[in-house]
């Protein structure tokens, strides 16, 4: 971040307008009609009552979660037994929520990258950039289950065969290959639009001054935009994880139907895990609440108190970048 | 930096025809992806369709049965079955999203309101991230809350013992309801639509407000008809993308709905809001190891397709009118 570019002698207008003066008048509101003072009371009571359920889900997870999560549920695997203290813990869903996450990103947030860098420098056949454009919010609409369908028709084709559990000549198709490629899709849409809000935040100018000095346009895109850019691409990279971590329809469907790592027997390493089939937090919630199989209610509250973790702490990251980039001063802040 | 040095090195390796091309062809590579997704899903689902006509969107038995029977004919070898009548999932969806965003609409509203225009400084810098964190939370984790906190309470304190004998012979009122679904579902959405209304309300041009200040209209009429009603893209656009959310939810759903087939009928007085039914997307998340039998499969996605028509369809006008917002001057 270091690049002079990030930091302009003046915040430019941004797009929008400068914060709203209304705000504190000095009009009270008693004066008001009373249908008016009623309706400012409906304000308040939706917003509490938004802050109190917030607070509920936080309070009542934290209660739970550290009445029935103990650190070894982390470690040991799930086993079968009759009651809750024989089954172990949960540490396939935990890891698997990890390599879903990092697998996921990782496609996720090149794809996501260059298509708006596409969009906001070059797009130039202007039909294929409407067509992108609308086609990145279609994607934003597809319900995840849906995606999953399509998941299970693509993976277990034969010629992807190599990508999970094939037995005599039947793809599996359950795998975390499979998993992660759907769930990408899942994040790119977040990625797309926030990296594209961050480079069409930077002036024109910045451009044309890279371009003087000889720059290429995708030099100047590498070494002066994306860098500028940096605290939207890892807002939408984090949005992104959010909402990996968070979708369960995808894992029930492509990864799901255990609560063990199933690895593949005769592959290296870190393949025979990732084509066999596995389990993450929020499948693991899902079947050990009530109306799961499992039906453990206890493991299902440590599970979700530890999935609602990583999403409180993906939100302060988010916050953390936030401030950090108003701090700095880039042009979209 | 040793940036300076770079352009040279990477000057043929990274020229900028090669990325041009390079980027242009992912680009394309998404683009096809969506239409492999449209073409494959309606082409799975297009035999079941075919087999029942518009009769698939209609009334008629009970779907649980015709999903058993249409995936017990996928086993055997007497030739598919295909009869499948809809209704009772297309119906609870309906009143569950409908529901829900009517629901989620309203408070969104005067949050949204709220946030931008009267809420003190203090307030308004803890309702944002609240919003925020609410939007985030993982759907299995509603699902859950609503499992084990909701359905209890609506089972237990809400349904009347006469209500359950009344309609015992029929279903079972065990808290898993409608009303649930309604209730947890518009949690779920109310975040959405809040962030994009607050977003368009708080790009009205300062002006226009100011103007009707000075004619002495208070700040509550000022914010209505002025700010609201300017923003009314922003307003379309997040029910809109909220109501493609809705739709698409599935495991929350699976878990709070009561997973049975059947219409709950507002004519038979306010007893159906605790009853128990069961929309499309959870239908495909609970029948998901029926995709082996290929009349099933083919079923399985005909109520994908519907999804995701359904959905897309909202997506994209959600994205048109938020379009119509850049008149304003706006960016929502």
């Amino acid at each position: 971040m270091g690049a002079p570019v990030a930091t302009p002698p003046m915040p430019p207008p941004s797009g929008g307008f400068p914060r709203k003066p209304s705000k504190g008048l000095p009009q009270s509101a008693s004066t008001w009609h009373l249908s008016d003072r009623i309706g400012l009371t409906i304000c308040w009571a939706l917003g509490l009552l938004f802050c109190a359920i917030a607070v509920a889900i936080v309070a009542y997870l934290f209660v739970q979660g550290i009445k029935y999560l103990r650190p070894e549920m982390l470690f040991t695997p799930a086993t079968a037994g009759f009651s809750q203290g024989q089954t172990g813990g949960f540490s396939d869903a935990f890891f698997g929520t990890l390599i879903v996450a990092t697998m996921g990103i990782a496609i996720a947030l090149p794809v996501g990258v260059g298509v708006a860098v596409w969009l906001v420098e070059y797009g130039r056949p202007a039909a294929l950039a409407r067509v992108t454009e609308s086609t990145i919010e279609a994607i934003a609409g597809i319900p995840s289950i849906v995606l999953a369908l399509f998941g299970t028709v693509i993976f277990s084709s034969a010629a992807l065969g190599f990508l999970s559990r094939t037995s005599e000549g039947v793809v599996f198709g359950r795998s975390f290959f499979g998993a992660s490629a759907m769930l990408s899709l899942v994040a790119l849409p977040l990625v797309v639009a926030s990296t594209r809000e961050g480079l069409s935040a930077i002036p024109q100018h910045v451009r044309e001054a890279s371009y003087a000095v000889g720059k290429t346009k995708i030099a100047t895109t590498r070494r002066i935009l994306l860098p500028a850019a940096r605290p939207q691409v890892a807002t939408g990279a984090m949005l992104g994880l959010g909402r990996i971590i968070g979708d369960t329809a995808i894992i029930v469907v492509l990864l799901g139907a255990t609560q063990n790592f199933a690895p593949v027997e005769g592959a290296a390493f870190p393949f025979n895990y990732l084509r066999g089939a596995g389990t993450t937090l929020t499948n693991f919630v899902y079947e050990a609440s009530p109306t799961g199989n499992l039906n453990q209610p206890e493991k299902a509250y440590a599970a979700a108190f530890v999935l609602l973790l990583m999403v409180l702490a993906l939100n302060a990251a988010v916050d953390v970048v936030h401030r950090r980039a108003r701090k700095v001063g880039t042009w979209s802040s | 930096m040793e940036e300076a040095h770079l352009p040279e090195e990477y000057g043929p390796r990274w020229s900028d025809q090669r990325a041009e091309r390079l980027l242009g062809a992912l680009v394309c590579a998404v683009v096809v992806l969506l239409l492999a997704l449209i073409v494959t899903v309606f082409w799975r689902a297009w035999p079941s369709f075919a087999h029942n006509g518009l009769a698939w969107f209609g009334a008629g038995g009970n779907v649980d049965d015709q999903i058993n029977r249409i995936y017990l004919s996928g086993l055997g070898g007497e030739g598919f079955v295909y009869t499948f009548h809809a209704w009772q999932l297309l119906w609870s969806t309906f009143l569950i999203t409908g529901g829900a965003v009517l629901l989620a609409f309203f408070s969104s509203l005067f949050v949204a309101v709220f946030l931008v225009e009267f809420a003190p400084e203090p307030m308004s810098n803890v309702l944002a991230p609240v919003v925020r964190f609410l939007a985030s939370v993982p759907s299995v984790i509603y699902g859950l809350l609503g499992v084990l906190l909701v359905v209890p309470f609506i089972g237990n304190h809400l349904v009347t013992e006469p209500q359950r004998a009344s309609v015992a012979g029929v279903i079972s009122l065990s808290g898993y309801s409608l009303l649930a679904a309604v209730l947890i579902l518009a949690l779920m959405i109310a975040p959405l639509m809040t962030s994009i209304f607050s977003d368009g309300i708080r790009s009205v041009r300062p002006g226009w407000l100011e103007g009707s200040l000075a004619l002495g209209v208070n700040r509550w009429r000022t914010t209505w008809k002025i700010a609201v009603r300017t923003a009314r893209p922003a307003i379309v656009a997040g029910t809109v993308l909220a109501t493609a959310r809705a739709i698409g939810e599935a495991v929350m759903l699976a878990m709070v709905s009561g997973s049975v087939a059947f219409a709950p009928n507002p004519a038979d007085g306010l007893i159906f809001i605790f009853e128990p039914s069961r929309p499309l997307a959870p239908t495909i998340v609970k029948n998901i190891d029926l995709l082996g039998s290929e009349p099933a499969n083919n079923t399985l996605f005909a109520i994908a397709a519907v999804l995701l028509f359904s959905a897309t369809m909202f997506s994209l006008a959600g994205w048109f009118a938020r379009r119509s917002m850049r008149k304003y001057g706006a960016t929502a």
